[in-house]
Order: C-alpha cells, then structure tokens, then sequence
C-alpha cells in the first residue's frame, strides 16, 4: 500500500518535474531547433516541432559572415584570464578576511559589492578616454582586466565564505608544527579550499563569458568576444529567425555545455555561505 | 586543479601574446564600421575581390545595429579612440563631422572614380566647398511599395502619385485581420531614424516643420496634429501588431512574409521585396510615388549611407583604396556579376540609372530615381524652415530631441499617450533641450 | 589569536584588491563627477563650459527620470518576487526523487549559463513577436487576439525575460540549502501530525532564510544595472515605459552624446544605488552574520 502511494506519487513528481523543466527549457531548445530549419520554415504556420528538412546552411551563412573562432577565442581568453587574474588578487585578500577578521571586514566587503551597483553606463566615456590614453582599447588585457574588476567583489566574497568555513584550527596546528605561511597556504588551505575555488572559477566565467556591456564597448575586432558576435545579428535583416537561432546557439554553446558538465562543481559551491 | 589552473594560465598568456602579435603583421589591416543592412552585408560577402585585388590590405568587419553603431563610431571618433580606419555614417552626420574636421578628405579615390557621376542631392549632402568627405555607399528616398494582388482584390489601382487620402482608404480596405493581413505596415519604433524619418518627412507633407525661423519648434501646430492623428488612426485601423517596435528591417520582415498591403519606406528596400529568394510576394509588388496632401511637398525623405575616413586615421591611403572600391562603378558591376542587377546598392551613381541592364532587371528604378530628385534637404517644407534636411534637422541637438520626441510618439502608438499628450510633451522637451543648447543662435 | 605579524601579512594580503577596487571607483567617479558640472557634448569637443548644477536640475526634472526610478524599481522587486517564490518552489520540487531528476534539473539551470543579449533577442523574437512569434500563434490557435508583448506590457514583458535567466540562480541556492534541512526534524514534525504547508511554514522557510538572504543580495546587485535586456527588447520605450535609470543615463550619454547630462545622471545612480545598499544591507546584512 505504501510502496503504492509512493509509486503514484514519484509518477506524479516526475510529471510534474518534467513539465514545469520543459517549459523552462523552451526557449533554448525552440531556438536550438529552428536555427536547422530553413528562413522559410522558420516562420511557418502553425510551427513544425520536429518534422521539417534539418538543414546546417543557417550556420554556413553564419561561419561565412563573422570569424566565429576568434570571437569564441576572444571569450575563452577574457573570462578565464580575468577569472585567474581575479583569484590571484582575491585570494589572499579572501584569506587574510577570512583568519584576521576586523571589526571592518564584514563593511570592507559590504563596500566592495556596493562597487558593483555603480552603473556602467555612467562611467563609460571617462573610462573610454582612459582606455584610449593606456592604450588598453580593442585589448585582450583591457578586457581582462575590466572584467577582473568587475567580478572581484563577487569572487572575494564567495572565496571568503568558503576559507570561514575551514576550520581555524586545522591552521594553527600547522602553525604550530613551524609552517610557514606560504606553507600554510599552499599545504593546508589549498587542498581544502580547491572545491570553493572551483565553483568560483566556474561563476566567474559564465559571469564574465556574459557580460554585454563593456565587452561591446571597448572592442572592436581583435579583443571582440561572443557577446560582440551576437550583437551583429541583433536586428532583424528580412527573414532572420533561423540565421539569429544559428548565431545564437554557437554563442551560448561552449559556456552551456561548461556549466553543463561542472553542474555538480558548481552547485556544491554556490552557496555563497548561505548554508551552514 | 593546481596544474591545470596553471595550464589555462600558460595558455592564455601564449593567446594575448599572439594576439599582440598579430599587430605587427606586414600587411596593414583596415577595420570597418558597417550597419548590418542587406546591401552592407553583401558588400562583406564580396570582399574576397577586394582581397584579390589589395592582397596587402586585411579587412576587418565591425558589424552593428545602426544605433548601437551610430552611438560606437560617434563616441570612437568624439573621444578620438581611433578604432576604426573606415566608418559608416550618414548624411545626417557628414555635414557635422567635416564641419568639426573629423573626416579625412577623400582626395584619394583613384583616377577613374568619376566623383561627377554620382547624383548632385546626395554628392551635395556629404561635400563641404565642394570636397567629398564621405562617399554615398547607397542612397535612398522613400516611396510606397504595395501588393499588386492585394490592391486588386481590394478592387483598388495605385496612382502613380497616390494622396494620403487613397493610401488611407487602400490601407483600410486591404486589412483582413483573421488571416494576418495589415494593409499598411510604417514604422514606429522610437529614433530620429526610424519613426521620425518617417514621421518628419510625412508632417511636410501635410504643411508641418520641426522648427519655424526664430527655432521654436511647432508641435503645437494643427499640421502636426493631423500628421500624427492621421498616422495613429490608420495604423490602429489598418496597421500589425506591435508596431510601435517595427523599424526599417521589422517591416521589411513583415512585407517579405505577406503580411502587409502597403508599406512607405526606404527606396532601398525595392530590391529585396522583388528578390523571390528572400520575399515570398516578390512578383506582386508595385511602387509608387511616396503620397502628399497637395501642398507641393511629398512625404519623401533623403538618406544616404556613406562611408568616410576618420581624421587621423594611420591606414587613410588603404582606406581609402577601400572606399574607392566599395563606391566604385566597378563594384556595381561586380555585384551585378554575382547576384544580378537588381541588387546593386542603388541611389548614388546617375550612370546606373542610364544602363539599360539595370532599368529592365529593376523595376523600381526609375521610382526610386524621381523620389530621390524629387527630396530636397534645403527646402524641405511647405513654409520656410531655419534648417537644413528632409527628415531631420542638421544640428548636432537633433539626434537628442529626434529619439525625444520619436519616443513620445512611439508611446502614443502603442496607446500608452494620447496624441494631443505626445504633442504637448514634445513641444516641451523639445523647448526644453533648445532652451538648453542655446537657440536661437 | 591572530599574532601581529600575521595581522600585518593580512593587510598586505588584502591591499591589492582594495586597492584595484578603490582605483575602479574613484578615478571614474571623480572624472565623472567633474565632467557633471560642465556643458560638455561629445560632439562639441572643446566647447566645454563651466555648467554649476545645471545637468543635475535637467536631469531630475526631466519627466522621464521619474519614471525611470519607478521602472527600475519595478523591474529589481519584480524579478526578485518571481525568482525567490518560482525558485522556492522550484527548489522544492527538485528536491523531491523522481524519475530523470538529473536531466530536469539540467534543463533546469540552463537558462543562467546565457548570455543577456542572446536571451533578449530569442524572447523578443521566437517568443513574444506579435506576428511570428510562437506565443502569438498560440493565441491564435485558442482563438484570442495574439499580445503585443513588449509594446502593451514592455516592463512586465522585460520583468519576465530578466526572472527567466535568474529562476536559475535562486533554484540551486535553494536547493542547495533545502538539501542540508535536518530529515528528522521533518519527520518528527510529521509524527507529531504537522500538515505539509505548516512544516513548510515553521521548518522549512526558517531554514531557508538565509538562502533567501543571499539571493536578494546577489540578484539585486545585477538587477539594478539591467542593461542588455531592455537595450535589445524595447530600447526604452514605448515612450519611456522600459527605461531605467541605467537606460536613461545610456540614452542621454550615447544616444545623445551629452556627456555633462549622462554624468550627471551617473552620479545620482550612484547615490541612489548606494542609498538601497546601505538598507538593504541593514535590513539583511544581520542575516549574515556567521
């Protein structure tokens, strides 16, 4: 009887579970399937689902138009390098609020979120004029090192959560022992901070991978990653759903199929401390 | 973890070392600025003959939204960020820009270039004393396009020279809303550009001006309040859904897939609504004059892309040699060659429209010709106006108070405002901003 | 505890972050602040003059800044109330066994790993277009009048583009944390014959808070500069019915080039955006004390 009601309701969850996913997946996969469908096909009436002559010219065109593997480079190298860059700074910065906590810290980390709430757009010509006269326009490192700013309040505030958590302790055995600091880092910390590391790494770039304002304002072509790709196929040309659905999907694919398989990494650290 | 953190590193740091390198290549690279309009993005297909011709000079392509491009190149070339070699920009911005000696003067276009040949309203709007600071890559006016099998069924003809009147009653009679047909598609997303170019050109139709000759701008005059009632009735009527987001490219959209009866837009877009590759109703379009009030003034704009080198600029010697190509009499035959003769990027050259090839392969040609003569940037509307343009004012404000004000009307076609509120609002801001600028000056 | 040595080590430690933080605000900032009392155009280079407080009286008495604030309002507790109850919800479902769990909660996250400008435009275009939209077609097929979505209910229409990439987000927090609630405690509290909705109102939703917590923080932090979304739906518009505050300061600086304005309306973003952070910090900040 029991085993019943049980079978019934994982029935029910699975049903449910599935439907509410589906809906929430639609739009990824509705414009993963239209961009192998014709110009033509993809405005029909009603929709065809499934059933319609799979077709890879919407990528051709694409691939034909724009330098797809730059921009996909461009990206590849501008969230990990600022996410890298991001950790060295923020690492010891994390450690150090972390093990010698003031009375200031949890205000010192306060204001460095509010940093983020600066809006961008307010800023952007004294930084373009910046930009401009470093040199820094159109570059990998001005980009780099933009979004590293951008991200660092969030990736010492997440490392910082996960070093409160080792406990204190386990560090000042080692201390006694005669270790020594960078010992103490590189020994003890590290092995036990590498899960929150790794979750960090993987926000940061899906957050840097995404960003959509000084990524299309401070390049052009050289440093121009996904987000500039995308924006060229931003207004509609004639007959373009297929051809934006194509373009689409190759500017989110790489960081979906990366969240994808880090799911389980990325999930056992996003808790920003929320879970004791 | 740590070693393959230290791979990415190594990696990364390998990738922006190559990519600097890259920089000291020999051959020189031109980046361009380009909106991504049909015509631009077939220039981009053809490129390959440039390369085979300049095998010294690289191509690099900036392809953008026409606001988000405007506003990039405009902050590149205000800031001096040097971005690009060759940027797209259009008769509203040439006169300002060669003005503020932004533009590299194109002496440099070749021998054979025959800068006499393209046609006096567009060469004039993008000279200064006679120097040619931009080079019309395609120019445009704007006239009706309609479906043929729709106007019949309606048991309508299209005049030559229609009159608001008409287009009205055909608009109303074309529109069968159950199985999605808009008798009339116009644009209605807010920008100087869009609505406005639009809008503007139609209010001098119908006896209105943006400013009278002391610069007070006249939103509270009956012509603009019949201009724009006339607009909101007929788009409520006979008009598609969402229409206040609908810009150039919406509507092509739209006319493309049968949706509309009639649409007044950009001379331009004859070519792709002819083009049985990308319209479905290609062999059922018609042209016809842009329509007036009789007042003498029709509701045809002027517009112009053009291509201009900033000044400054390293590379202006390959730039240059870019934009004689682009512009060139060559090119037209070179797209000609590969795609036919009715997708040559239309409006700038007086010579094409003298090549029987070009007359019997488009249709549209010779309205498009008579719309552009028949636009005139220095006397623009029906009373005297302090301003230079058809569709815009030549100030360096307009593009403020033309997004101001396409807003508000843009607002009023999605129901959100009234039209006589959307006036009185822009009668106000734009008061507001001139106040501000300084006029009259 | 912490010996001085250390205490020294550790503000060397954290000097480098500070310091870049530091420079990222204030060097911008002071520029900005400077340029805000000046007519300055960006196209007319050196015609720069002295303006006093002129571009602050312009831009707080524009009628659109009003709206702007309410917008941006609107869209920040909009997204958080769909994403903290739709994620609760979520988070609960998720947490239950079934069948293909692992795949739904794949198809589940998703949505956070794209890109602003990409969801926008697929929204706007495969979804909510009002003549080839799929939303409109089923309208039409249950026979009603298909929505014109981002120009009848641009905000919402946004408000719910903007919830859609951040459900994600407040899921897995959530899920995270309802994975660590005490089973025996529940159970327990079922023994004692406590209906499903009081153990979700006395055992689960205290457990949850400060999950809660976090993800009103984080969201809020991103959700006051949206940007993309509006710039690709509706560009602000109809009117300025989508404009926030960050889109208005765009318009002014880079769609009118009038940098004295954009920087004047920079640095009231500012105030403005430090005034929410130092309530909402107050109000939750206790939360997150260790």
């Amino acid at each position: 009887m029991a085993r019943a009601t049980t079978t019934r309701r994982k029935a029910l969850m699975t049903a449910l579970g599935w439907g509410v996913a589906f809906v929430i997946f639609f739009p990824i996969l509705w414009t993963f399937l239209t961009s192998f469908k014709t110009e033509a096909e993809a405005v029909t009436t009603p929709p065809k689902f499934l059933f319609f002559d799979w077709t890879l010219a919407n990528y051709h065109e694409v691939n034909s138009r724009s330098n797809y593997m730059r921009f996909a480079m461009n990206s590849v190298i501008i969230a990990f390098g600022s996410t890298l860059l991001g950790l060295l700074v923020a690492i010891p910065a994390a450690w150090a609020m972390a093990f010698s906590p003031t009375k200031r810290t949890k205000d010192l980390l306060m204001w460095m979120l509010s940093t983020k709430m600066m809006p961008a757009v307010g800023v952007l010509i004294p930084i373009y004029i910046l930009f401009r006269d470093f040199r820094l326009l159109d570059t990998h490192f001005g980009m780099v090192l933009v979004m590293t700013l951008i991200n660092l309040p969030i990736i010492v505030w997440m490392l910082y959560t996960y070093f409160k958590e080792i406990p204190a302790p386990i560090l000042e055995a080692a201390r006694m022992d005669g270790a020594t600091l960078r010992q103490e880092i590189v020994d003890v910390l590290a092995p036990m901070a590498v899960p929150g590391i790794a979750s960090t790494v993987l926000l940061n770039v899906i957050l840097a991978w995404n960003e959509a304002f000084w990524t299309l304002n401070l390049t052009t072509t050289k440093a121009a990653p996904l987000t500039a790709f995308i924006a060229s196929y931003s207004s509609p040309e004639g007959l373009f759903w297929a051809k934006l659905s194509a373009a689409s999907t190759m500017a989110i694919a790489p960081i979906v199929l990366l969240g994808w398989f880090s799911q389980k990494q990325l999930v056992r650290g996003l808790t920003f401390g929320a879970v004791k | 973890m740590s070693r393959m953190t230290s791979r990415f590193a190594a990696c990364s740091a390998l990738a922006i070392m190559m990519g600097a390198g890259g920089a000291f290549a020999q051959t020189t690279t031109v980046t361009i600025a380009t909106v991504n309009n049909g015509d631009m993005i077939r220039m981009q297909k053809l490129a390959d003959d440039f390369a085979a011709k300049h095998p010294d000079i690289k191509l690099e392509w900036v392809t953008l939204e026409e606001n988000m491009l405007r506003q990039r190149v405009t902050t590149d070339i205000a800031a001096k960020g040097g971005q690009y070699d060759v940027m797209t920009i259009g008769t509203y911005e040439a006169p300002i820009w060669a003005e503020r000696g932004w533009l590299l003067a194109l002496d440099k276009l070749g021998e054979d270039y025959d800068a006499e040949d393209i046609l006096p309203s567009i060469r004039s709007s993008v000279s200064r004393d006679g120097v040619l600071y931009a080079a019309p890559f395609y120019g445009e006016s704007s006239m009706v396009m309609y479906r043929k099998d729709l106007m019949e069924k309606a048991g309508l003809t299209m005049p030559e020279a229609p009159t608001w009147e008409f287009v009205g009653q055909a608009a109303r009679a074309m529109t069968d809303k159950p199985n999605e047909i808009y008798g009339i598609c116009l644009r209605g997303k807010a920008g100087w550009g869009e609505n406005m170019a639009l809008l503007s050109a139609m209010a001098n139709s119908f006896g209105g001006r943006w400013f009278d000759m002391d610069w007070k701008p006249q939103f509270d005059a009956k012509p603009w309040k019949d201009t724009l009632t006339f607009y909101l009735d007929l788009m409520k009527d006979a008009g598609p859904p969402g229409a206040s987001s609908n810009g150039f490219n919406e509507n092509l959209a739209l006319f493309q897939t049968g949706k509309c009866g009639m649409w007044i837009d950009a001379t331009v877009a004859a070519s792709f609504v002819t083009n049985p590759a990308e319209s479905k109703v290609a062999d059922q379009v018609g042209f016809a004059l842009a329509p007036d009030n009789g007042l003498g003034k029709r509701g045809n704009w002027l517009w112009a892309w053009n291509l201009a080198v900033p000044a400054g600029s390293q590379k202006s010697e390959a730039a240059q040699k870019f934009i004689s190509w682009a512009t060139s009499k060559d090119y037209l035959n070179l797209v000609a060659e590969r795609d036919g003769w009715a997708n040559v990027p239309p409006g700038t050259r007086a010579s094409l429209y003298e090549n029987p090839a070009y007359l019997e392969a488009a249709p549209f040609a010779q309205m498009t010709l008579d719309s552009i003569n028949a636009a005139d940037p220095t006397n623009s509307a029906v009373e005297p106006t302090p301003y230079v343009g058809v569709q815009f004012v030549a100030i360096p404000e307009f593009q403020a108070i033309g997004t101001t004000v396409g807003q508000q009307f843009a607002a009023a076609l999605a129901g959100q405002t009234t039209a006589d509120q959307a006036l009185q609002n822009a009668q106000r801001a734009v008061e507001r901003e001139m106040r501000r600028a300084g006029y009259p000056k | 505890m912490a010996t001085t040595h250390t205490r020294t080590a550790a503000r060397w430690m954290a000097a480098p972050s500070i310091l870049l933080l530091f420079m990222w605000m204030i060097v911008p900032l002071g520029m900005t602040v400077y340029f805000s009392f000046l007519h300055y155009n960006l196209l007319s280079p050196g015609e720069e003059s002295w303006a006093g407080l002129m571009n602050y009286e312009f831009f707080v008495t524009d009628p659109a800044f009003k709206d702007a604030v309410f917008n941006t309002l609107y869209l920040v507790l909009g997204v958080l109330l769909i994403t903290t109850v739709g994620g609760t919800l979520l988070a609960l479902l998720l947490d239950q066994p079934f069948w293909g769990q692992g795949v739904a909660r794949l198809m589940v996250i998703a949505p956070f790993f794209v890109m602003p400008t990409v969801s926008a435009l697929v929204w706007k275009n495969m979804l909510m277009h009002p003549v080839n939209g799929l939303f409109a077609w089923i309208a039409r097929t249950l026979g009603f009048q298909p929505v014109d979505w981002l120009g009848a209910y641009p905000l919402t229409s946004i408000t719910i583009i903007v919830a859609w990439q951040w459900l994600p987000f407040a899921t897995l927090i959530l899920l995270t944390a309802l994975q660590s609630l005490d089973q025996e405690q529940k159970e327990a509290a079922e023994m004692d014959g406590a209906g499903a909705f009081s153990i979700f109102r006395h055992i689960t939703l205290p457990h949850l808070s400060r999950a809660l917590t976090v993800v009103v923080l984080i969201e809020t932090i991103f959700l006051l500069n949206v940007f993309a979304e509006i710039l690709v739906t509706t560009n602000g518009g109809p009117g300025t019915a989508s404009t926030n505050l960050g889109f208005l300061i765009y318009m002014q600086g880079l769609l009118q080039f009038d940098a004295g304005g954009a920087s004047a309306g920079g640095v009231i973003a500012v105030i403005l955006a430090n005034v929410v952070a130092f309530f909402l910090i107050r109000a939750i900040g206790k939360n997150l004390e260790a």
